[in-house]
């Protein structure tokens, strides 16, 4: 589903991503842990197709084809989503109208028919009960004074309502409380499906008790230093990042085709 | 009156036009004497100009080159081409005003209870002449409002509403003022009259309009009393054709506990100034200014607040947004003038806005004036362009850029537009907006 090839990414010309590698299949949910300014957001900026990035080496493959070609809507359309780690706040634009211009973009690029509004608010109610949030924010503008973890909630409710094939959560456990942690990872397994995979990037161990990853990758100073199973994440939360950098700088199997 | 005024630079053409008006004599002697004062004020004070501190950034010169004829009413206007004035959902009363003149044929006035009345001026003169001399032109500036003053010489219609103490007024009054297209430029003058009495309540909506006129000028003024705790909710739509001139003025005198909201559009004309004069002279009293502005092309609006707290424990909010495109300017000047008894005042003062081109020109200029010790005051301006991480959010979502930034321009006047308390009038004027907003129709398939 997704290959990424020894990226380098630069933004500002200070060199954040350097030599990057991953390869993740439909039915995988690889987590990336790292330390602050590892390079985690840059990675999900990137593949989100954020402007600002510059990549100077390397090609990311999406279902074979040059994801960084595409606009960002184009990815959102080809089924690539990302949950922001600040979700942005748009005043004045009602939670309803913008999910279904989202949701009726994307129906459109897969030759699917346009829900009308009275279609489309049943199938946003039907998926708010299903991940047991409350329907308040849908008459809410975009965010707008949402709390953090309501902010986060309703990443979570977007990505349940466009139900991409490729979902990147960036760090979209830190600031939330263990209620709302439960209620984001629920939505997350509950989209695990074969034909889905899922980049969980996270900082700590935490969110790695609820969403429990097939592969675990350790991103120190732009690149993977050690990649394992969902036993590393516990081995890092005790021995700290250091010890993953220090003990096999090489990428190891796993990380790169 | 002798015909000896002698008018500063531009109004030749008015002093003539006033002595074809009979020098001002149509109705009651009194308003003879209105108008004849008003005229010879005009004179002297003249057109203001850039060094006017009020008019620094508006520069009237090519409004005061042109010659406007006095329009003379009529127009081939039939009921279809006022049939889109009307707020779905809602039954209104209607009074239409075709070049300055009320056309009953077009008209729904609609009976409403509790005694309150909405007719044209003109006919109010000879039907309720003692609440129109009441305060007819009581409240205005004649110290330095030369528009109002102009107005005031020429004034023969628009529209007078009266509502009676406690009474409410169930379907909202609609007052629509329409330019036919004519041989050559004309000017119109219309004068609306609105009382709300004590504990009334009344929606009231005033829109200028084009019906097929292109170069011309609307001079409007517009006097609102508003009883001790009345609550009066006013619309001004200006959507004017995109050659035309609108100076209007809105004069709204408030008494105790009162609760007065101006929203304003201002969408059409070459030249627009929106002057907005509330004097908070009752204790207690409450008002709010809610606006926003959409000039585009070479369009140019000026929005000029002068909110007076006149006793103490009143409030004010000013709410302003210009979305300016092309080689558009705006203008909003908010000043609040604190009086020396006004303490406890709570005053507030936004204007945010976007400029969609490197071309287009904002001037944002807020002013206190306090001269009360015991005051909150407080303003902020802002002017940019739209949030890059909005548009990011947006497109990470699927939605296509040109989109994205629809739905973000319209986010942006929503804030305005959520103000607006009545809701069929709020989605008349969301229509509006969105028809001027780029690709706006893909909006209309979103709610």
């Amino acid at each position: 589903m997704l290959e990424i090839k020894n990226l380098h990414v630069s933004v500002e010309g200070r060199k954040i991503l350097k030599g990057f590698s991953l390869k993740v299949d439909a039915g995988e949910v690889h987590s990336i842990m790292g330390p602050n300014g590892s390079g985690k957001s840059t990675l999900a900026s990137v593949l989100a197709g954020r402007d600002g990035y510059e990549v100077t080496q390397g090609q990311v493959l999406y279902r074979g084809r040059d994801l960084l070609e595409m606009e960002a809507e184009e990815r959102a359309c080809e089924g690539v989503f990302m949950a922001f780690q600040y979700p942005v706040e748009i005043p004045g634009v009602g939670s309803i109208q913008f999910l279904t211009a989202a949701l009726n973009a994307i129906r459109k690029h897969r030759g699917e028919e346009e829900l009308d509004a009275f279609e489309a608010l049943k199938l946003f109610k039907d998926k708010v009960k299903q991940l047991h949030m409350s329907d308040e924010m849908l008459h809410r503008s975009v965010n707008e004074g949402f709390s953090g973890g309501e902010k986060k909630k309703n990443e979570i409710f977007q990505m349940a309502v466009l139900e991409p094939s490729l979902a990147i959560l960036d760090e979209t456990d830190s600031g939330l409380d263990i209620d709302a942690l439960r209620i984001v990872a629920d939505g997350v397994n509950a989209l695990r499906s074969p034909e889905r995979a899922m980049l969980v990037i996270t900082h700590y161990q935490r969110l790695l008790n609820y969403i429990v990853p097939d592969y675990v990758h350790v991103l120190v100073d732009g690149r993977i230093v050690r990649s394992g199973g969902k036993e590393l994440a516990l081995h890092l939360e005790e021995h700290g990042y250091s010890w993953a950098g220090e003990r096999d700088p090489a990428a190891p199997a796993g990380a790169s085709a | 009156m002798s015909g000896k005024l002698k008018g500063k630079g531009g109004l030749e053409g008015y002093l003539e036009a006033f002595k074809r008006f009979q020098n001002g004599a149509g109705g009651p002697s009194w308003l003879r004497d209105v108008r004849q004062a008003a005229i010879q004020r005009s004179a002297e004070l003249g057109f203001p100009t850039v060094r006017d501190e009020h008019w620094k950034f508006t520069n009237l010169a090519p409004l005061a080159k042109k010659t406007f004829r006095a329009a003379s009413g009529g127009g081939k206007i039939t009921l279809d081409d006022v049939a889109p004035f009307v707020f779905r959902g809602q039954e209104s009363a209607r009074l239409v005003f075709v070049n300055g003149r009320y056309v009953e044929e077009l008209s729904d006035p609609c009976a409403q209870p509790g005694g309150v009345i909405a007719c044209s001026l003109a006919q109010s003169l000879g039907t309720h002449k003692e609440l129109v001399e009441q305060h007819l032109a009581k409240h205005l500036d004649y110290e330095r409002d030369f528009f109002a003053v102009l107005n005031t010489a020429f004034m023969a219609d628009g529209g007078f509403v009266y509502v009676p103490a406690r009474a409410l007024v169930q379907r909202p009054i609609h007052l629509v003022f329409g330019t036919t297209k004519t041989s050559s430029p004309v000017v119109t003058h219309p004068r609306n009259l609105i009382m709300v009495g004590e504990a009334a309540e009344a929606a009231i909506v005033e829109e200028y309009v084009s019906l097929g006129g292109d170069e011309y000028f609307t001079n409007a003024v517009s006097e609102l009393v508003v009883d001790e705790g009345a609550v009066l909710e006013h619309y001004r739509v200006e959507r004017e054709s995109e050659r035309a001139y609108n100076i209007g003025t809105v004069r709204v005198q408030q008494g105790r506990g009162s609760n007065v909201t101006c929203h304003g559009v201002f969408l059409g004309g070459a030249l627009v100034r929106n002057n907005m004069h509330p004097v908070l002279a009752g204790e207690g009293a409450e008002c709010v200014l809610n606006g926003v502005f959409m000039p585009r092309g070479r369009q140019h609006i000026d929005n000029f607040m002068w909110v007076e707290h006149a006793s103490p424990h009143c409030g004010s909010r000013q709410y302003y947004n210009g979305i300016l495109d092309d080689k558009a300017s705006g203008v909003f000047s908010g000043r609040i003038i604190v009086h020396k008894d006004a303490q406890k005042t709570d005053a507030k003062q936004t204007n945010r806005n976007l400029l969609l081109s490197d071309e287009a020109q904002m001037d944002s200029k807020p002013q206190l004036e306090i001269y009360a010790d015991d005051v909150k005051c407080t303003h902020g301006a802002t002017i940019g362009q739209l949030d890059d991480e909005a548009i990011f959010y947006l497109r990470s979502r699927g939605i296509a850029a040109e989109t994205a930034r629809t739905l973000l321009l319209f986010g942006f006047a929503a804030e305005n537009l959520e103000r607006m308390r009545e809701e069929p009038i709020r989605r008349y004027v969301e229509d509006l907006v969105t028809g001027r907003l780029p690709r706006g129709e893909i909006l209309k398939k979103l709610s």
